[in-house]
């Protein structure tokens, strides 16, 4: 086994500018993943609410069976299976399959967050919509989403930042940010350590103040209301991997 | 397909499975080992050590895993296979030492004031009132991380470990019209590892509820 | 004079258990009826069958000369969709014991998002009426606060006000001071009792407290395992109980309210 060798300012100072151009594509990712997951677990949450038993239990299973199954195997599969796929296959680039990939798989957690926001609401605020005779239009914009939201608020930052810790996953399909290009830098000069070092710093840099702003969200919204925001995780964080 | 396809696919892949369980295994025990040292470090009296867990949490829940699992690989160099459990045990015990000490705590303070009327040490207070009820509170916690720690053996793949997702990417490799075959397969049996872990953790659900002090 | 609720023999089910075992009712337009029974015993059923909260198992409500859970097509009665529903739930507001105010929104938002987004109303129109409805329950200095900023008897009077603005015939009040502190009933009470002697309105009041039931109610209705065990006049009912079972309610609340 080696032995560490030592620290190299010169490798830092050449390797710096490289990684913090990949910064702004893994960012770049990030929000893109993002996104795709929040509209996406929209589209679960409301099929998931079709009153009909079999499609409810057959949606059920394909989220259990997307969110306990790895990410990296479900981009191989999109960027390697899914152009075999009769009829409806086609090639993508790197960036769509991570997009589609981790947008997915998040979409599923995402969901989960929706439907604890929109239980997290009392019953008898429907009560007191119907009896004030909203319309099903009415309840949801006026009554039910503007409670059910800002609650889940923090949990929906925490995914986010989440998301930011996952993206250096799509190096596996060979999106170059932050990850990919320290390791194609190490390949070339045989210096893994400064690099990588730097990504590692770089993560801590973004994530640490982003999960403190949330936190202070959190708290934020939980004096807000009358009662305590219900489905919040306290502040527990769940990685992807 | 013919079924003979579909056998070779899972032969193939049964010879990583030793590595994917024996990662998981190590990688857990040390997590949980990991967890207890920094929850319990995170609440101790001396502000010292709670000042140096904070750190090792918020590092290693503030990188992300699979840059860690690269640094310890190419960086320490460690061999590849304790650079997997160790970035994994490491990360996840980050996480779960939020789970053990945030249980502790969440045990209503009306359980210390009684375990104190009853003259009790501290360490008779913890072992006897505390921990009970903080375990029950853990444990589910702890299964939904087992299950995320199943999901993160897939990356040892990318560090050369011969784990089920190598095998799958190395027979891939020589048989592309069947990658289909292959990453649904390999879908399957990830999923096939983590539902009897999704069973325990429902169960430790149920058990949870029973026997916890509630303010 | 034609009744402006009618209920004939409804029943209602939750699962295996008959809450309601045959309900027949006639309440006159303006008439303030108090149901009171045991706990169980189905009288806020009725009022949440009526508020549309609740769908009967069987039977025929109507509401103002029209059937709340049917409607007419070509003379015959067929269920009734969530179009007919809004048309006829605009005759009936409601008071809930748990107030079911709306924690995001001001007090007088509060009060005006449903004239505005349900009737229609203009905005200046809406929060006049809302101010004028809040001055009657007393609180209208308090416009800006949120819910979480009042006791619980304030939100009970903010949501009367809530649901007067919107001019029902009938106002149910669903057991409105159970929830409260036991000094701040009286406030409440009090504002109900005034809403009652201004007259219009027919009334329906689930509640526990019988000396209000008998000074405000022109009637008693007695409810018992779910179905209507006696009734009349407040003073007959309260203080001339025929049945045994109403006696021994009675006599049960009489104790365990003194103590």
């Amino acid at each position: 086994m080696n032995m560490i060798r030592e620290w190299d300012w010169s490798t830092v100072i050449d390797a710096f500018p490289l990684i913090f151009k990949a910064m702004w594509i893994t960012l770049g990712m990030t929000i893109a993943c993002y996104a795709f997951a929040l509209v996406f677990g929209l589209v679960w949450t409301f099929i998931r609410r079709v009153r009909i038993k079999p499609l409810q239990r057959l949606i059920s299973f394909i989220m259990e069976f997307i969110r306990t199954t790895p990410p990296l195997v479900q981009l191989y599969f999109i960027y390697y299976a899914w152009p075999l796929v009769p009829y409806v296959g086609v090639t993508l680039d790197p960036i769509t399959t991570s997009i589609l990939g981790l947008g997915i798989h998040f979409s599923t957690y995402i969901s989960e967050i929706y439907r604890s926001g929109i239980e997290s609401v009392d019953k008898g605020q429907w009560e007191a919509a119907t009896a004030l005779n909203f319309s099903t239009r009415q309840k949801w914009t006026k009554i039910i989403l503007p409670q059910a939201i800002p609650p889940t608020i923090p949990m929906l930052g925490n995914y986010l930042i989440i998301m930011f810790k996952e993206i250096p996953l799509t190096a596996a399909v060979g999106v170059g940010g932050m990850l990919l290009t320290a390791q194609k830098y190490g390949a070339k000069f045989y210096e893994y350590m400064e690099p990588l070092t730097l990504v590692a710093l770089f993560f801590l840099l973004l994530s640490y103040p982003s999960s403190i702003l949330v936190q202070k969200l959190e708290q934020k919204m939980n004096r807000r209301f009358d009662k305590k925001p219900g489905g919040s995780n306290n502040g527990k964080e769940v990685t992807a991997s | 397909m013919a079924i003979s396809g579909y056998l070779d696919i899972l032969s193939v892949l049964s010879r990583g499975l030793y590595y994917t369980i024996s990662i998981l295994i190590v990688s857990a025990i040390i997590g949980y080992i990991i967890a207890f040292v920094a929850g319990f470090g995170r609440i101790s009296r001396f502000s010292f050590i709670r000042r140096f867990t904070m750190i090792y949490v918020e590092f290693f829940r503030g990188t992300s895993l699979i840059v860690q699992l690269f640094w310890f690989y190419y960086v320490l160099p460690l061999p590849n296979f304790w650079a997997g459990t160790l970035a994994i045990g490491l990360n996840y015990g980050a996480y779960m030492s939020e789970i053990v000490r945030g249980s502790i705590l969440a045990v209503p303070k009306g359980q210390t004031e009684a375990s104190i009327a009853l003259n009790m040490s501290n360490w008779q207070r913890m072992r006897l009132v505390i921990l009970p009820q903080a375990l029950r509170m853990m444990l589910p916690e702890f299964g939904n991380y087992l299950i995320q720690m199943v999901k993160a053996t897939s990356l040892v793949s990318l560090i050369g470990l011969t784990d089920i997702t190598y095998q799958a990417m190395v027979y891939r490799a020589s048989n592309i019209p069947q990658s289909i075959e292959v990453f649904v397969i390999l879908l399957i049996v990830y999923f096939l590892i983590a539902l009897p872990l999704i069973a325990l953790t429902r169960w430790l659900e149920r058990m949870s509820s029973k026997g916890v002090a509630r303010e | 004079m034609e009744p402006i609720v009618k209920y004939e023999d409804v029943h209602k089910s939750f699962g295996d258990l008959e809450v309601l075992k045959g309900i027949d009712l006639n309440i006159a337009p303006a008439e303030k009826v108090a149901l009171i029974g045991p706990s169980g015993s189905g009288k806020t059923t009725i009022i949440r069958l009526l508020m549309t909260l609740e769908k009967p198992t069987s039977g025929y409500i109507e509401v103002d000369g029209d059937p709340l859970w049917h409607k007419e097509v070509n003379g015959k009665l067929v269920p009734a969709d969530e179009k007919h529903l809004r048309e006829v739930r605009g005759k009936i507001g409601m008071v809930f014991q748990h107030f079911n105010l709306f924690p995001h929104m001001t007090i007088l938002k509060n009060c005006t998002v449903a004239p505005i987004n349900v009737l229609g109303m203009d905005k200046e129109e809406a929060e006049q009426r809302a101010v004028e409805m809040l001055e009657k329950v007393g609180l209208a200095d308090k416009l800006e606060a949120y819910p979480s900023q009042l006791s619980g008897g304030q939100k009970q009077r903010v949501a009367m006000a809530r649901a007067l603005v919107m001019r029902p015939k009938v106002m149910l009040f669903d057991e409105v001071t159970s929830a409260l502190d036991p000094e701040l009933v009286g406030e409440v009470l009090e504002v109900i009792r005034e809403i009652a002697e201004e007259g219009e309105m027919a009334m329906i009041l689930v509640t526990h407290e019988m000396d209000f039931a008998r000074d405000v109610a022109d009637r008693v209705v007695f409810l018992d395992n779910g179905v209507i065990a006696e009734q009349g006049k407040p003073k007959d009912i309260l203080e001339n109980p025929q049945s045994e079972r109403l006696q021994s309610f009675l006599e049960r609340f009489r104790t365990s309210s003194s103590s």
